[in-house]
C-alpha cells in the first residue's frame, strides 16, 4: 500500500490544523459579545479583574501565541463558564459518554441499515424493497427531535418500560441510541441499496453467476464488498459526528455528552471550550477519513494509493 | 461474509450493547425503608459550586443546601432568621452590626465555624485575583469597593472584624437597610480556607469539598447529576428530614416534564409554555404557581430617533394592552405590571401608574399627534429587538400588532442571538428591546438602582438627576416607611419618563409531587431542603 501516500495525507493535516486553530481562535473572538456578558451587567472594575484572570486583557496577538504555547503542552485551558473545570477535564468526562452513545448508535445504524438495504437490493421493486425504503425515507425526513420524544412518549410515558432520560443503566442507553441510530440507518440503507444495485450489473458479478453460485452467495461474497464502498466513505464523517456528540439527542435524553458543550460553548462565548471541542472534532474527522482511506484498499482491489 | 459470520457479528454487536450497559449498571438510589430521598431538577448545570464564582439561580438552589449563611431566611415570608449567627445587634445609625455566632456551628469536617471564616470569605470574594462577577454584592461593607478595584491594598481595612471566635463586627459604608437579606445571598457565604488553599480551583470537587450547610456534597458529575446527603456535623441536623437529594441539570423543558410524569423527578424547574394550559387545569395538586420577584419589560432607547420624545414613549406605553398580553401571550398566570417594581418587594407597594388595558388610548393618540404624527402618519420605522426565543418572539409580535392597530404605526421586529443582543443593548444600538430583571434580594433597591445614570444595567440612555437623588436617599435612610416615600418618588419619575415599558410581573410555574411538603412558594423562589420533608404516600 502506498506508504508515501498515507504519510502525505498525515503531513497535510499539519497546515490544516494550523488554519483551523487560527480561524476558530479569531472568529469566536470577533463574534459580538464576550464570555462575561450577562443580563446583569458586570461592573467595569470587576470586568477588569475577570479579563486579567483569563488574560483577555492582553493583545489578540499575545493571546494567540499564548494559546499555541498551551496547546503544545496539550493544555486546552480553563473553561470561562464552568469556572472550576478545565477544558481537558470537560472533554475527558463527556467524550466517553458521547463515544459510547455514538458506538451503540452506529451498531444499530449498520445492523438496520445494511440489512434493510441488502434486502431491498436483493429483491428490487418488491415489497422487500418498498417497505424498508419507505421507512428509510421516514428516517431521513423525521429529525431526531421528533423521533426521540415520540419514542419516549410510547416506551417511557405510556408504556413505562424505559426511563425518559439519564445515563445510568443499560435501559438508559436504548432509546437515545435507537433515536440516533435510526437517522443514520436511513442513509446507510439507501447507500447500501444503491451500491449493491450498481454493482449487481457489473461483469464480475455476471461471471460469478455464470459459475453457478447461488444469488445469496453472489450478494454476500462478491457484491457486498464493493457495494458497501459508498457506505464506508459515508461512515468516516458520520463516525466523527456521531462520536463527538449529538446535541439534540443528548438534550432530549439528558445525556452528559460532549455535543451539548460543543454547541453551548459557542452560545456562551466560552472561548477555550469552543477551541477545544472544535479541535477535537477536527481531529476526529481527520482520523476517521484516514481510516476510511485504508479500509477502502481492503474492500476494493481496484483502489491503489500511489 | 458467510451466513455464519453474519451471526457472529450480530452476536458481538449485541454483546457490546449488553456489556456497555452492564458495565455502568448503577440503578438510581431506591428509597430504603424510612429513608427520605428527593429528586429535583435544577434546570441547568451550575457554573461552579464556589459561592464566589456563582452568578445565578442555578447555583443558588444547590449552594443554599451545602452552606449556611450568617443570617438565613424564613421559608415562607423570607424575613431574616438566625443562621450561623444566633443573634445580632444593629447600631442606631444602621452602619454597624455585631453578630453572635452559635458555638455549635461546624464545618463538614467537624471544625467549628468561626467569625474569622466569614472575614476570610468576604476578603476572598473582594480580592481582585478571585475575579468574582458578583463581588459587588459585598460593596455595602466598608472599603469593599476600594479593595475590589485594587485602590486599597490593605485588606484589613475591610469593614469586617472577628472580635473573637464567635463575635463578628461588621461596619458598612452606608446604612444598608437590606443588609441582613444580602447575607443570605451566596456571594456572602463562608468558605473553608484550608480547602481553598490546598486544592486551588479543585476545592469544589466532592472529595475536597468542605461546607457548613445541612447537606454535604456526595457526588458531582458534570451535566449528569449532583448528589447531596444529610450532613452529620450540621448543628441542627436533628431537624433535617430529607436524607438524600439528587439534582439533575435537565434544560429541555419537555424532557423535564416527561421525567416528572414518569416519576423520575419530584420537583421541576419549569413547565413547557405549550403545556401550561393543560397543567393549569390539573386537579391532582401537582401544579404550583406563585409570584416571583421579577419584571418582564421592554427597554426604550431614549437617545435615538422618535423615542427621544417622551410624548411618543408615553403613547407607546398607553397603547399596549397588558391584560391581553398576559392572558393570550405569556399565559402563565402572570399579573400585568402596573409599575416597574413588583408589588410587595421588601414590603413596598409601588404606585399603580400604568394602565392594565387600553382605557387611556385616546390620550395616547393625542400625544402621538402632538408629537407630530397624527394617526401614526410619517412615523419613522423603528424595531423591536428580542433575543431568539419563541416566547419573546410572540410577545414582540403581539406588541407590534397592538401599536399598529391602536396607533397606526409600523414597527419591525428583529431577533438576535443572546450575546449579540446583550451587546446591542450595551451599545444602545436598538430602538425597543425586550428585557427582564429578577431581583437579587428582596428590596426595591435591586430594581430601582438599575436606572441610575451611571448604572451598567441602565442601557436605555436614561439620565435623570431627580431620579438618582431619590434612589440615593432611599439607600441612606434606615426607616422603612421613609424609604417607601423615596421609592415611590423614584418610581413615579421612572414611569413618567418611561425608559421602560413594564409588561408583567414574573411568575414561577412548576410541578411538585404531592408528597413533597415544606417546599413553600415564596417571592424569591428560595428553597432550603432543611424545611422540606416527604409525606408517606398511601399505598
Amino acid at each position: 500500500m502506498g506508504l508515501r501516500y498515507l504519510l502525505g495525507r498525515l503531513a497535510v493535516m499539519i497546515p490544516v490544523f494550523i488554519v483551523v486553530v487560527t480561524v476558530v481562535f479569531f472568529m469566536i473572538r470577533f463574534a459580538p459579545g464576550g464570555p462575561f456578558d450577562s443580563e446583569k451587567q458586570v461592573p467595569p472594575d470587576i470586568l477588569k479583574n475577570l479579563n486579567a484572570k483569563y488574560h483577555l486583557d492582553e493583545s489578540l496577538a499575545k493571546q494567540y501565541v499564548r494559546y499555541w504555547g498551551d496547546l503544545s503542552r496539550f493544555d486546552l485551558g480553563p473553561s470561562f463558564k464552568y469556572a472550576n473545570r478545565t477544558v481537558n477535564e470537560i472533554i475527558a468526562e463527556s467524550l466517553p459518554v458521547s463515544a459510547e452513545l455514538g458506538l451503540i448508535s452506529l451498531v444499530w445504524a449498520l445492523l438496520i441499515g445494511v440489512t434493510a438495504g441488502g434486502l431491498a437490493a436483493l429483491k428490487p421493486n418488491s415489497l422487500y424493497d418498498y417497505i424498508p425504503m419507505s421507512f428509510s425515507i421516514l428516517g431521513i425526513c423525521l429529525p431526531t427531535f421528533v423521533i426521540g420524544p415520540l419514542l419516549v412518549l410510547v416506551f417511557a410515558v405510556w408504556g413505562g418500560w424505559l426511563p425518559v432520560g439519564g445515563w445510568n443503566t443499560w435501559q438508559d442507553r436504548l432509546l437515545p441510541s435507537l433515536t440516533l441510530g435510526f437517522a443514520y440507518a436511513a442513509y446507510i440503507s439507501r447507500l447500501t441499496r444503491g451500491g449493491l444495485m450498481e454493482i449487481r450489473s457489473q461483469d464480475f458479478i455476471r461471471t460469478a453467476r455464470a459459475k453457478g453460485l447461488s444469488e445469496g452467495k453472489v450478494i454476500v461474497k462478491h457484491a457486498l464488498r464493493g457495494g458497501l464502498l459508498p457506505v464506508v466513505s459515508y461512515l468516516g464523517p458520520a463516525m466523527a459526528g456521531i462520536i463527538s456528540g449529538a446535541l439534540v439527542t443528548e438534550q432530549i435524553f439528558n445525556i452528559p455528552g460532549l455535543g451539548r458543550f460543543f454547541i453551548q460553548s459557542a452560545v456562551n462565548r466560552d472561548y477555550t471550550v469552543v477551541m477545544g471541542t472544535s479541535l477535537l472534532y477536527f481531529s476526529l474527522i481527520f482520523v476517521a477519513n484516514f481510516c476510511v482511506d485504508i479500509v477502502y484498499v481492503f474492500l476494493d482491489p481496484r483502489v491503489r494509493y500511489e | 461474509m458467510t451466513r455464519k459470520s453474519y451471526l457472529i457479528v450480530g452476536a458481538l454487536a449485541l454483546a457490546l450493547v449488553d456489556l456497555l450497559g452492564l458495565y455502568s449498571l448503577r440503578t438510581p438510589a431506591k428509597a430504603a425503608a424510612g429513608k427520605q430521598v428527593i429528586r429535583i431538577n435544577n434546570g441547568a448545570e451550575p457554573k461552579t459550586l464556589d459561592p464566589h464564582g456563582a452568578t445565578g439561580v442555578y447555583e443558588d438552589l444547590l449552594l443554599r443546601q451545602i452552606y449556611e449563611p450568617l443570617v438565613a431566611r424564613d421559608a415562607k415570608d423570607l424575613h431574616p432568621i438566625p443562621g450561623v449567627a444566633e443573634s445580632w445587634k444593629m447600631s442606631k445609625d444602621g452602619k454597624e452590626y455585631t453578630f453572635k455566632l452559635r458555638t455549635n456551628a461546624k464545618w463538614s469536617n467537624g471544625e467549628p465555624v468561626t467569625a474569622e471564616d466569614f472575614v476570610y470569605a468576604w476578603k476572598r470574594i473582594l480580592d481582585p485575583k478571585t475575579a468574582s462577577e458578583y463581588a459587588s454584592m459585598a460593596y455595602p461593607l466598608k472599603n469593599a469597593k476600594g479593595i475590589n478595584t485594587g485602590e486599597i491594598k490593605d485588606f484589613t481595612k475591610l469593614g469586617a472584624k472577628a472580635v473573637d471566635a464567635h463575635t463578628l463586627k461588621v461596619t458598612l459604608e452606608n446604612p444598608t437597610p437590606y443588609f441582613l437579606s444580602l447575607l443570605d445571598h451566596y456571594s456572602l457565604y463562608p468558605v473553608y480556607k484550608k480547602s481553598v488553599d490546598t486544592h486551588g480551583d479543585r476545592w469544589t470537587r466532592p472529595e475536597n469539598f468542605v461546607g457548613n450547610g445541612a447537606y454535604n456534597l456526595k457526588s458531582w458529575e458534570i451535566n449528569k447529576s449532583i448528589v447531596m446527603v444529610k450532613s452529620p456535623t450540621y448543628w441542627d441536623n436533628a431537624a433535617v428530614k430529607i436524607d438524600e437529594a439528587t439534582f439533575f441539570p435537565v434544560d429541555n423543558l419537555d424532557t423535564e416534564e416527561k421525567m416528572f410524569r414518569t416519576k423520575q423527578i419530584d420537583v421541576t424547574r419549569e413547565i413547557p409554555p405549550e403545556k401550561l394550559p393543560f397543567w393549569q387545569k390539573d386537579k391532582t395538586g401537582v401544579f404550583v404557581s406563585s409570584d416571583y420577584l421579577g419584571t418582564y419589560y421592554f427597554r426604550l432607547n431614549v437617545t435615538k430617533g422618535p423615542l427621544k420624545d417622551v410624548r411618543i414613549r408615553k403613547a407607546l406605553n398607553l397603547a399596549i394592552d397588558r391584560e391581553k398580553l398576559v392572558k393570550y401571550v405569556s399565559r402563565g398566570n402572570q399579573n400585568p405590571a402596573l409599575a416597574y417594581t413588583p408589588p410587595g418587594t421588601g414590603g413596598y407597594n409601588p404606585p399603580k401608574v400604568l394602565p392594565g388595558d387600553l382605557s387611556r388610548l385616546a390620550e395616547a393618540k393625542k400625544l402621538l399627534a402632538d408629537a407630530g404624527f397624527p394617526a401614526g402618519k410619517g412615523f419613522p420605522k423603528i424595531e423591536i429587538l428580542y433575543n431568539t426565543q419563541e416566547i419573546h418572539k410572540k410577545m414582540s409580535e403581539a406588541i407590534q400588532a397592538m401599536w399598529k392597530e391602536n396607533l397606526g404605526i409600523e414597527v419591525g421586529i428583529i431577533n438576535q442571538e443572546w450575546k449579540v443582543y446583550l451587546n446591542s443593548m450595551k451599545t444602545l444600538s436598538y430602538d425597543v428591546a425586550r428585557a427582564g430583571w429578577i431581583g437579587d434580594y428582596n428590596d426595591p433597591n435591586t430594581f430601582l438602582e438599575n436606572f441610575m445614570t451611571t448604572n451598567g444595567n441602565n442601557m436605555t440612555g436614561f439620565a435623570n438627576k431627580a431620579y438618582d437623588n431619590a434612589v440615593i436617599a432611599s439607600q441612606k435612610e434606615v426607616n422603612l416607611e421613609k424609604r417607601k416615600v423615596h421609592f415611590a418618588e423614584a418610581e413615579k419619575i421612572l414611569l413618567d419618563e418611561l425608559p421602560v415599558l413594564p409588561v408583567y410581573i414574573w411568575r414561577r410555574n412548576f410541578l411538585k409531587a404531592t408528597n413533597v411538603q415544606g417546599w413553600y412558594p415564596n417571592i424569591q423562589d428560595l428553597h432550603t431542603l432543611k424545611d422540606v420533608w416527604l409525606e408517606a404516600t398511601p399505598g
